[in-house]
């Protein structure tokens, strides 16, 4: 390795600095007490409450899973913080947000104020914890569309919320789903009403702030029938030492040709070059296709974390629905990502498409893992699945471990994968050109993985580009 | 006596043993004199899994069984281990070329019984040697053969199996092969019998250029399960692995492919490619696969491929253009669909049983 890329490989996360906000705590632990503490926090009724008391008992009874192919040490749940959130009262507008927290947006990027308008972004910022400024909420409420924290739509719309949440994800679905079911803090609730497109892409920034808290977000996404919607989704965390918790459900529900399409950045603190620190994040997400040709895309960039365990799922029930998996998962030094999706075809002449790049470097281990089952019920069912895997430096781990299952001889599958490292000659060839090695392995990867990058939508695809080299430079020599 | 391996074992989550454990297996019967396949290849015999000296060649290099210890990670290999009686020992000594020997089990009898054959094949430096390994039998039995295999520098075996083993049969067949450098492990399964069949081959590619080509092919019908499963090793740099398996499924049976290729850090160069594909001829016939691939070396080529499908109609339909009839079209492409699994395939007289077996099933449908 020459001196520049070492120069390079030593590179610190771009985005490591905190803010000092007043944050207001509860304390350590979890007990039905926390929880209905969260909950009287919130202001939720009755039912909310019991249904987050129903699931801290089930999760009392489960037991943490260990099938992924991820090693940490094992995570007590009683030293950790369940809830932080900014101590100020709920500001009215951009002018009544801490100033300070304001600039942390800034540093990241997030077109908050002006720029906000201008990307034609409506964003739902969570800091830590709890939604501290919300705009163009006006431009969506015009056209009937719903797009708030939970916290609000448990209280405004609780029909909609008690009909839909956990419906697609249930709360005994996992472990780390019961445990988001009894302490979720926050996240977004968005409602597209029948034959609505929504009018601008919905984005929300997800920070993990607090020292030793865990961040439990909920987001609960329907599209109506015939609606349409693109949600996006990005992160970076501040470095902090201490491994951090976040175990996030979403869930998406699409009616008769809905489409929702679900895009997501994920630049969480992955630790430093020695696995010191880090984001521990175990993410349930699920889509369900309820109505005919409805539609769901998963697209997900992946360059962050420490440990990785997610799975974005499609349960193709109505008959023609569209399940679309795009990913790619970049892991450099000590990271571990198992990451992958499941494809469960229950309607007729349903289709899925998985595409997934895997990229490992420095003594990182990379895994696809995904499930492809077509029941006997769905007559003519397609699914196609690429799984690509390209190896850098001999110190690391790539691995694919897919589940292909067909019911229904009428189904038809394909699946391919393959494992390689980067190709010499493709190198030379650019070296050739004058470009110089770090930026010959980004043009190389940012090809690898061009079949995901360009279902990105424009402004996501652009920094996703820039994230792909900053992740994997100095890996290579 | 070991546990049976239950579903909760990730190694075992698509094939379900409990049909198995709810049979009492009682003693060994007497065994009838079966009818053998006509060859002019020396032979080795074994009825309900006692070597039968009166059926079997003398071969001076055929040794006798002998009991093992076995505390491997493969519940059924220690299972085995724990009950085997009889098996056979094969060792051929450098640079000898041993020629082709068949293996016979027959199995038969009135009650429900099982046994365990342990056999070892031990090729010496630049040896070779093809066994032609055939299972059949009647009535309810359970047959959990392993076989041990270790490959000296530059030794040659090819392994061909045909499992024609009773439908009321159970077949869990483990095999294990140690590969030195250049030496090469050719095998070849044919699945048709048995109500419940498992095939498990751990292949371990010890020295540089050392190869493996584990092929199959499983033809299954009515409530049959199959399942053929292997875990190839690269512990050493440029050593190339090839895997065709090939189902066709029909009635409510159940096909199953797990296949895994490990590579370690130090196997870089390694080649390794794993195809399967599975034809569902019936509505209600069910294909499972899972390849995996597990790999810690950069420089290295890794692929695998899936299909599951069913005939294509189109291709039918063309032949039918030329005048084919349907039925007869549709054997032509299953025979040709299997074809891959089974090219490796050179020794004449396998060939020919192979070919005999897979069109006895087609017409059987």
């Amino acid at each position: 390795m020459s001196a520049s890329m070492q120069a390079i490989a030593d590179q610190k996360y771009k985005y490591g600095f905190t803010t000092d906000i007043e944050m207001e705590e509860f304390p350590l632990g979890l007990s039905e007490d926390i929880v209905r503490r969260i909950s009287a926090k919130k202001s939720e009724p009755a039912w909310m409450l019991e249904w987050r008391l129903k699931a801290y008992r089930l999760w009392l009874t489960m037991e943490e899973p260990d099938w992924a192919n991820v090693k940490h040490p094992p995570i007590n749940y009683q030293e950790l913080y369940y809830y932080a959130a900014p101590a100020k009262e709920q500001p009215k507008s951009l002018d009544d947000v801490d100033p300070e927290l304001l600039r942390t947006y800034e540093k990241l990027g997030i077109p908050l104020n002006e720029r906000a308008a201008l990307a034609g972004v409506a964003v739902d910022a969570v800091f830590d914890s709890v939604s501290v400024a919300t705009t163009f909420r006006d431009t969506l409420s015009k056209s009937g569309v719903i797009f708030c924290p939970i916290s609000e739509a448990v209280r405004e719309h609780p029909e909609l919320v008690k009909k839909y949440l956990g419906s697609v994800v249930p709360v005994r679905d996992n472990y780390f789903a019961a445990l988001n079911s009894a302490v979720f803090s926050d996240g977004s609730f968005v409602f597209i009403p029948k034959g609505v497109r929504c009018p601008m892409e919905l984005s929300t920034y997800f920070r993990i702030n607090a020292r030793n808290t865990g961040q439990f977000e909920r987001t609960l996404i329907i599209a109506d029938d015939g609606a349409s919607v693109s949600y996006l989704e990005g992160c970076t965390a501040p470095m902090r030492d201490e491994n951090q918790l976040h175990a996030a459900v979403v869930e998406l529900v699409a009616m008769d040709d809905a489409k929702i399409k679900y895009s997501t950045v994920q630049n969480w603190y992955p630790g430093d070059a020695d696995g010191k620190g880090g984001i521990y994040n175990f993410v349930t997400k699920r889509g369900a296709c309820r109505g005919k040709n409805s539609k769901i895309s998963w697209t997900q960039v992946e360059t962050g974390s420490a440990i990785t365990w997610k799975y974005p799922s499609c349960v193709l029930q109505g008959d023609g629905s569209v399940g679309e998996f795009y990913s790619v998962a970049v892991t450099n030094h000590h990271q571990q990502a198992d990451t992958g999706t499941k494809m469960i075809h229950l309607g007729k002449n349903t289709t899925s498409t998985i595409i997934s790049k895997g990229i490992s470097a420095g003594k990182s281990d990379n895994t696809y893992r995904g499930l492809v089952k077509i029941l006997a019920s769905a007559s003519g069912a397609r699914n196609f699945t690429q799984c690509d895997s390209l190896l850098i430096g001999n110190e690391c781990g790539a691995h694919t471990v897919p589940y292909i299952e067909s019911r229904n001889s009428s189904a038809k599958l394909e699946h391919e994968a393959t494992t390689s490292k980067i190709d010499e000659d493709q190198l030379f060839y650019c070296r050739s050109r004058g470009l110089s090695e770090e930026d010959a392995v980004g043009m190389i990867v940012n090809g690898f993985c061009k079949d995901v990058l360009k279902e990105l939508p424009m402004e996501f695809a652009v920094e996703a580009q820039k994230l792909l080299a900053v992740s994997l430079e100095g890996s290579v020599g | 006596m070991t546990a049976l391996p239950s579903k909760k074992l990730e190694a075992w989550r698509y094939t379900d043993l409990a049909p198995l454990s709810e049979i009492s297996f009682g003693a060994v019967p007497v065994a009838v004199a079966p009818v053998l396949p006509e060859s002019d290849l020396p032979r080795l015999v074994f009825l309900n899994g006692v070597f039968s000296e009166v059926l079997s060649s003398r071969l001076d290099f055929a040794g006798a069984f002998d009991a093992v210890a076995d505390a491997s990670a493969q519940p059924l290999a220690r299972i085995n281990a724990e009950q085997a009686r009889d098996g056979v020992t094969l060792t051929i000594p450098d640079g000898i070329d041993a020629g082709t020997v068949l293996l016979i089990s027959h199995a038969s009898g009135d009650a429900p019984f099982a046994f365990h054959l342990r056999h070892r094949v031990a090729l010496g430096q630049g040896a070779s040697l093809t066994i032609v390994d055939i299972a059949k039998g009647d009535g309810v039995y359970w047959h959990n053969p392993v076989t041990d295999i270790t490959l000296a520098a530059g030794a040659k075996l090819n392994h061909y199996r045909l499992q024609d083993e009773s439908r009321e049969a159970f077949s869990l067949a483990t095999i294990r092969a140690h590969i030195e450098a250049g030496a090469a492990y050719e095998h070849f399964t044919a699945t048709i019998g048995a109500r419940l069949s498992r095939t498990e081959i751990h292949a371990s590619l010890a020295g540089e250029q050392a190869t493996a080509h584990l092929n199959a092919a499983q033809m299954l019908t009515g409530e049959q399960h199959g399942d053929f499963t292997t875990v190839i090793a690269h512990k050493a740099p440029n050593c190339p692995s090839r895997q065709t398996v090939k189902s066709v499924l029909s009635g409510l049976s159940r096909g199953v492919f797990q296949g895994r290729i490990e590579v370690d850090r130090i196997a870089q160069k390694t080649d390794g490619y794993q195809m399967s594909q599975a034809l569902l001829l019936s509505p209600h016939a069910e294909m499972d696969i899972k390849p995996e691939l597990r790999i810690y070396a950069d420089d290295v080529k890794c692929s695998h491929g899936a299909t599951i499908g069913a005939l294509d109609e189109d291709q039918v339909f063309y032949l039918r253009s030329r005048g084919i009839p349907e039925a007869e079209a549709r054997s032509i492409l299953v025979r040709a669909f299997l074809d891959d699994a089974l090219a490796p395939v050179q020794q004449e007289e396998a060939k020919a049983l192979f070919e005999a077996a897979i069109e006895n099933w087609w017409v059987s449908q």
